[in-house]
């Protein structure tokens, strides 16, 4: 599973900007999409995203939000904070897939 | 008869016995790679380019650092959970381990291997353990995040607080600690360094420009800014992760320093804090280590450049190689004369060991999601 995640993560970082926010996210990207929450965000937010420099982003801590919202900070990042825009490496599309991931998945 | 069988039961007898029990092993060749995935952590020989065990049961281990006892016996494992774990490097197992806070972000020990010290997020501030049994020595809140802990001669330790900026010293040469505030570094730290000789406690900025100075020599060390002005704001570009200060180069008696937000390495002249040069590199650079016994510096990179490694020469500040090992690599650890240099490739599940003369990749061990790589020489510096 994270093998194929791994191979996926550079065509889904790569790809990306040219898909349009209404493309379906297939299962290959899924799985690289998790990688990347995992992995990247995780430098910051914790591997099971209890939290690090960043805030904790496991369901219960973000139970207020609505995911329109978090995909928002997710693509522009919080200005005057280290939490960075990603929208160079993803698209609104995918950057809903994992608002909604982090809103359903309970953290390892 | 007799004789065949008793040269039979030998044979048995040899064969059942574990090889660490009959033969004697250094640890001088050993080191540890994190296996931030599944907290692992893998018992390398890296003189024999193998593998030596799988040590499991470390908890969240991204961001994990290691450190070392003086006799090398004992490996320290900080684990993002807060778990502090203690390694028998030649048994290849967990001697001890305590979850001493709820999430954490590094350690260092002293330099009579008395005491070993954790920085925590959460709680903030840094717990100070014996090194021996793993029990509580000192509970130090600092108002805060920690980053950039360091040990200092005659057991005392350095940090700074992401929150409040504030740089603290602890003594615990005496019978009680004596805890000092050095002063303000400035905006958001995100991490620090001690030059190998003691003298220098360096922080990185990432709330304003610049980076702050404390000469450690002095009785009363005092922060000096310097690079003030390494112009962020001109083409900032998002810092998907933060750099990391820990084993940051110094050489030709320059400091090799990452420009946070920008593709760039600046050179500062150690004597002046002066900018003497600005090497345009192909991502944000994460780590740059000085490849022992040469002038150059090995660089990785934050996503998405994170595939790639640059050797940059520290005489000419000029890009000599760039080479691409695998998906992720977040970690360099030289052999301690510079002869090999291993890389992990947390995404290509593989450790690569690099011919740092000829820069061609000489073996390649597998590991799962591998991150910080650790030798056992790295008992005998300062500052780690
Ligand atoms: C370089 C560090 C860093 C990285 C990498 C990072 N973040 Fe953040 N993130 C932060 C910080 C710091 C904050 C808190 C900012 C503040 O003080 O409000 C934050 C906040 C957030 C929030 C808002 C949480 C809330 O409670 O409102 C979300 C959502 C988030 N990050 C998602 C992500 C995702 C998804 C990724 C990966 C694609 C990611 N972050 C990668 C540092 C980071």
């Amino acid at each position: 599973m994270h093998n194929a995640a791994a191979l996926c993560l550079g065509v889904a970082l790569a790809g990306l900007g040219t898909a349009p926010a209404t493309a379906e996210i297939s299962a290959a990207r899924a799985a690289a999409l998790e990688h990347v929450v995992v992995q990247d965000c995780g430098s910051c937010h914790g591997l099971v995203r209890k939290g690090g420099l960043g805030s904790p982003l496991t369901r219960e801590a973000l139970a207020h939000a609505a995911p329109e919202a978090l995909a928002a900070i997710i693509l522009d990042g919080i200005p005057g904070t280290a939490m960075p825009p990603w929208r160079a490496l993803l698209t609104e599309a995918e950057a809903l897939w994992m608002a909604e991931y982090l809103l359903k998945e309970p953290a390892q | 008869m007799i004789r065949f069988l008793a040269a039979a039961t030998l044979a048995l007898l040899v064969l059942a016995m574990p090889a660490a029990a009959t033969e004697p092993r250094a640890t001088g060749g050993l080191g540890l790679i994190v296996e931030r995935a599944t907290g692992s952590v893998l018992l390398v020989d890296r003189m024999a380019h193998e593998t030596l065990a799988r040590i499991d049961g470390l908890g969240d281990l991204s961001h994990a650092s290691v450190t070392f006892s003086p006799d090398e016996r004992h490996a320290y494992v900080f684990g993002r959970d807060g778990g502090l774990t203690q390694v028998d490097m030649l048994e290849g197992r967990i001697k001890a381990r305590v979850m001493q806070a709820g999430n954490s972000i590094g350690g260092a020990i002293s330099d009579d291997g008395a005491l070993v010290a954790v920085s925590n997020y959460e709680p903030g501030g840094v717990r100070i353990f014996d090194a021996a049994t793993l029990e509580l020595v000192a509970d130090i809140p600092s108002g805060g995040k920690t980053v950039g802990l360091v040990d200092l001669p005659n057991r005392r330790f350095a940090w700074t607080v992401w929150e409040t900026g504030t740089v603290w010293l602890a003594d615990l040469s005496g019978a009680a600690p004596v805890i000092t505030d050095l002063g303000h570094a400035g905006l958001n730290p995100y991490d620090a360094v001690l030059s190998g000789d003691g003298r220098h406690y360096i922080v990185g900025l990432f709330g304003e420009k610049g980076l702050t100075l404390f000469d450690m020599w002095q009785d009363t060390p005092e922060p000096v800014r310097f690079l003030d002005d390494y112009g962020r704001e001109d083409a900032e570009m998002p810092v998907y992760k933060m750099p990391h200060l820990q084993g940051w180069a110094l050489t030709e008696g320059q400091f090799a320093l990452p420009a946070v937000g920008q593709h760039a390495l600046l050179w500062v002249e150690r004597a002046t804090l002066a900018q003497v040069g600005r090497t345009a590199l192909h991502g944000q650079p994460i780590f740059a280590v000085a490849q022992p016994g040469s002038p150059y510096v090995w660089v990785n990179f934050a996503l998405p450049h994170n595939d790639t490694l640059q050797v940059i020469d520290s005489r000419t500040h000029e890009v000599v190689t760039t080479l691409t090992p695998g998906a992720a690599v977040l970690h360099m650890e030289f052999s301690p004369r510079g002869h090999e240099l291993w890389v992990s490739s947390r995404d290509g599940n593989r450790v690569f060991i690099y011919d740092t003369h000829s820069r061609t990749v000489k073996a390649e061990l597998e590991a799962q999601s591998p991150s910080g790589i650790f030798f056992t020489a790295r008992a005998h510096r300062t500052g780690l």
